[in-house]
């Protein structure tokens, strides 16, 4: 089955995963409304930044929007860092700080 | 029927056993891990090892499961490289017994200089010992060039075979270059992070299922001890083959695990 397409038709994938995304884009427009309505510091997060650069590329019309957005959150540097600053991850390249993309 | 090749029981409740049992769990593997804390000292890794190798194989029988593991240290707490060396010290008086598979999972968390010597002293032991190797891929924005550092390391060891590697927590970016570079690769099914079943489905669909396994790495986190079964439920409800529904989820897993002589499900 190398690259083949759903089993399902269009209008089946509408039908099965629709509801479930229309929430996932309700939360995504209520975060960005959480943000706009907080204070304090953080106005100019990188973290939301690329967040909607994410969303840019959902609108684009070309393929590979997933492949595409994980790139788009992945640090590009090739070389090894010299000391692991934390063992977590923040999800999105700072571009400001680490020359990111 | 399915096989988890990737969860960390230690973290898990005895009801969680149970529970994969009813599912149709019948083997799991289980890599050595970060515990949520950093170990003191090489010693709690010793002990760690008895966990994996002695009492964690006893719990999972009592629910017809066979257990499975893989020893390193992770590379969460790789940043000291002489503790590192103390640890990987330890693990060859582990590897006779039966239930050893290889070493893992290694690999890198944030890619640095010290990560990548410890990962390179296990793929020398592995090499060493002829082992299987099961790699664990960084998080988030550093899994991409995490995952080509690993895929370098692995590839300075001209007597580590490609197809007796597997490459873990691989998604939409990282699948393709793992494949095309000979690896097997395993997609992670977690809630917030990694792949949702619909995802690793889609993946399959994209990419085929060659050389691809699914697994749970349900741990002490945020994650899913019956996420592989809720992933057999979506490929059915999509309508794909009770074949293809068994490949990724058994006949996958047995046939990479089948190369260390020692992967059993009765
Ligand atoms: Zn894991």
């Amino acid at each position: 089955m190398l690259s083949s397409p759903p089993p399902l038709s269009k209008r089946a994938v509408v039908d099965r995963y629709f509801l479930e995304h229309r929430a996932k884009v309700l939360d995504i427009a209520a975060f960005l409304d959480r943000f706009d309505r907080a204070q304090g510091e953080g106005a100019d997060d990188f973290r939301v930044a690329a967040l909607r650069d994410c969303c840019a590329v959902l609108l684009d019309g070309k393929p590979d929007r997933a492949r595409r957005v994980l790139e788009l959150l992945s640090d590009h540097s090739t070389e090894p860092i010299a000391k692991a600053p934390m063992k977590g991850a923040t999800g999105a390249i700072d571009i400001k700080t680490k020359g990111g993309n | 029927m399915y096989i988890d090749p990737h969860v960390h029981m230690v973290s898990r409740t005895t009801d969680d056993y149970q529970r994969m049992a009813l599912a149709g769990c019948v083997a799991i593997t289980e890599p050595a891990f970060w515990a949520g804390y950093d170990r003191s000292s090489p010693a709690g890794f010793f002990d760690y090892f008895r966990q994996l190798t002695d009492f964690e194989p006893k719990r999972a029988a009592q629910f017809g499961i066979r257990h499975h593991t893989w020893l390193c240290i992770n590379p969460k707490e790789a940043e000291d490289p002489v503790f590192a060396k103390e640890v990987i010290a330890l693990i060859p008086q582990f590897l006779k017994c039966e239930t050893v598979l290889g070493i893992g999972e290694i690999g890198l968390n944030k890619n640095s200089r010290n990560e990548l010597e410890i990962l390179d002293a296990h793929l020398a032991l592995a090499a060493e010992h002829d082992l299987l190797v099961l790699v664990h891929t960084p998080h988030l924005e550093d899994k991409l060039k995490g995952t080509r550092l690993i895929m370098d390391a692995i590839r300075n060891h001209s007597k580590l075979d490609p197809g007796r590697v597997l490459i873990d927590h691989v998604e939409e970016h990282t699948v393709r270059p793992v494949l095309e570079r000979g690896f097997w690769a395993g997609m992670t099914l977690y809630p917030d992070t990694k792949c949702t079943p619909q995802r690793a489905v889609d993946i399959f669909e994209m990419h085929g299922t060659e050389r691809l396994w699914i697994n749970s790495a349900g741990d002490w986190g945020n994650s899913d001890p019956l996420a592989v079964p809720k992933a057999q439920i979506e490929m059915k409800a999509r309508g794909h083959t009770l074949d293809s529904v068994r490949k990724v989820s058994f006949d996958n897993p047995l046939k990479f695990l089948s190369q260390s002589g020692r992967f059993r499900i009765a």
